[in-house]
């Protein structure tokens, strides 16, 4: 099993040993990411960061994944000052920035971008999110999460919001469909998880269930995930009130859990999660937050060739 | 009163060219779309729409003087995957050949995905991986992965 090189789109291109692999390894880095230890392992090599839609964490946590390991970072900075606002394509961007660095990080708002770019680029392309397609990255992390806070075998999920529009959770549910879980779909109608996911899943002997009551999805489940519903969705802001309520995690709820239940949640959130749960054992959404620093660093240690 | 009958129509045999059977219903004119028809050099193209054959009704397309060619077939197999291609040379069949339905298309179909990168002004051809199921087929986008199975048609390049 070889990363050098490898570009990360989509976590298709994954068998479950290739992920076991890179979580592994994430744990291994996981003290260099809490600065308890300190590593040069990337010294010398540069990441280009290339967002072309604002982002916080993601871009922070894979500048801080580089730092870590001793790397530098160059940034393509602002979209509106660069040549992309001449008209320059990204094929053409990507293929000056490919001279700069030793991998490309990609943000774009157009579904197949990192296809694309990974079709005209000679280092390692990390997707880190193309519109409403995929943003593998994440799903690592969540995988590390999971992995940490309860298990991955016989996983038992509930993943709660968008999930028409939610990427998370159309990666998440693909990876999870190699462990054999057992995924409970819970959304209003409006949103509900794209029927070509679902068929995928099914033909992965994967369990799926469909609901649009929370409660009804709580009780049996080891780890629920939740994601922000958008606002700009609904035409009726009355119907997003409705709905936005109608998933709101909460203490009350939480009784009905299991007490080893975990929250998660790709962050920011609005109202989906009552800030009373912030301080019960349930809540893990900012450490897997921070999950995402170890994670990034396997990535880009294992892409760039200096781990294997 | 007795009625009188009315005259069958028929559509008489072609010397050289090709006739494509088994064309899905409602699918002809988009046959003739693939193959650039009507153009002044071409010549006289009989069609035959909702005809009745064993499995239901099918669409004919009958072209003289005309052979297709791989690529053409191959468009033709997205929107009509159980259609036939027979060669005609002097009145006879001198081929007859299933269309075949390619594990990849590029460049023959849009992307009805309006976010896709393929749809911007990047330098690449469309691409498409081709799932057959039954009498459909379904196109899945190499770039956003969206998939087209109805109207394929209406998304030709």
């Amino acid at each position: 099993m070889t990363f050098k090189d490898l570009h990360i789109i989509s976590m298709k291109s994954f068998s479950r040993d290739m992920i076991d692999h890179i979580l592994d390894t994430a744990e291994k880095l996981e003290p260099i990411a809490s600065s308890k230890s300190k590593s040069d392992l990337l010294k010398g090599k540069v990441l280009a960061v290339m967002f072309f839609e604002p982002s916080t964490r993601t871009r922070m946590s894979f500048e801080t994944a580089m730092m870590r390991l001793g790397g530098d970072v160059l940034s393509l900075g602002s979209v509106d000052a660069s040549s992309i606002a001449k008209g320059e394509t990204l094929a053409d961007t990507i293929r000056v920035v490919e001279g700069y660095s030793n991998a490309i990080v990609l943000r774009h708002n157009k579904e197949g971008a990192a296809q694309l770019a990974s079709e005209f680029s000679s280092v390692p392309i990390i997707n880190a999110g193309d519109g409403a397609g995929h943003h593998p990255t994440q799903t690592f992390l969540d995988l590390y999460t999971i992995r940490r806070e309860s298990h991955l075998d016989g996983l038992k999920i509930a993943l709660a919001g968008d999930l028409k529009y939610g990427r998370t959770v159309h990666s998440l549910c693909y990876a999870l469909s190699l462990y054999g879980a057992e995924i409970t779909l819970v959304s209003p109608k409006e949103l509900r998880m794209p029927a070509e996911i679902i068929d995928d899943l099914k033909s992965h002997n994967i369990k799926v269930r469909e609901t649009d009551s929370i409660e009804e999805a709580i009780s049996d489940v080891d780890v629920l995930y939740a994601t922000r519903i958008q606002k700009e969705r609904f035409p009726d802001p009355a119907e997003y009130r409705k709905v936005a309520n109608s998933l709101q995690i909460t203490p009350e709820l939480l009784e009905k859990a299991k007490p080893e239940l975990k929250v998660m949640h790709p962050l920011p959130r609005t109202n989906e999660i009552d800030p009373r749960v912030d301080g019960t054992p349930h809540a893990c959404y900012f450490r897997q937050s921070f999950y995402g620093v170890p994670v990034r660093m396997a990535l880009l240690a294992l892409v760039m060739g200096a781990l294997k | 009163m007795e009625e009188t009958p009315i005259p069958e129509i028929r559509v008489h045999p072609i010397r050289n060219g090709t006739v494509i059977d088994h064309i899905t219903a409602g699918q002809a004119l988009n046959v003739l779309n693939i193959l650039n028809i009507p153009n002044p050099s071409s010549g006289v193209v009989s069609i035959i729409i909702n005809a009745p054959s064993v499995h239901g009704i099918k669409d004919v397309v009958k072209i003289e003087g005309r052979e297709l060619n791989v690529e053409e077939v191959d468009r033709i197999s997205l929107i009509a995957p159980k259609a036939t291609i027979n060669i005609i040379r002097n009145f006879e069949v001198s081929g007859k050949t299933h269309v075949h339905i390619p594990e990849k298309v590029s460049g023959v179909v849009k992307c009805i995905n309006p976010n896709c990168i393929s749809n911007s002004n990047e330098p690449v051809t469309s691409r498409f991986t081709v799932k057959p199921d039954g009498r459909k087929i379904t196109l899945r986008c190499s770039y956003c992965e969206r998939t087209i199975s109805e109207d394929i048609g209406n998304h030709l390049l």
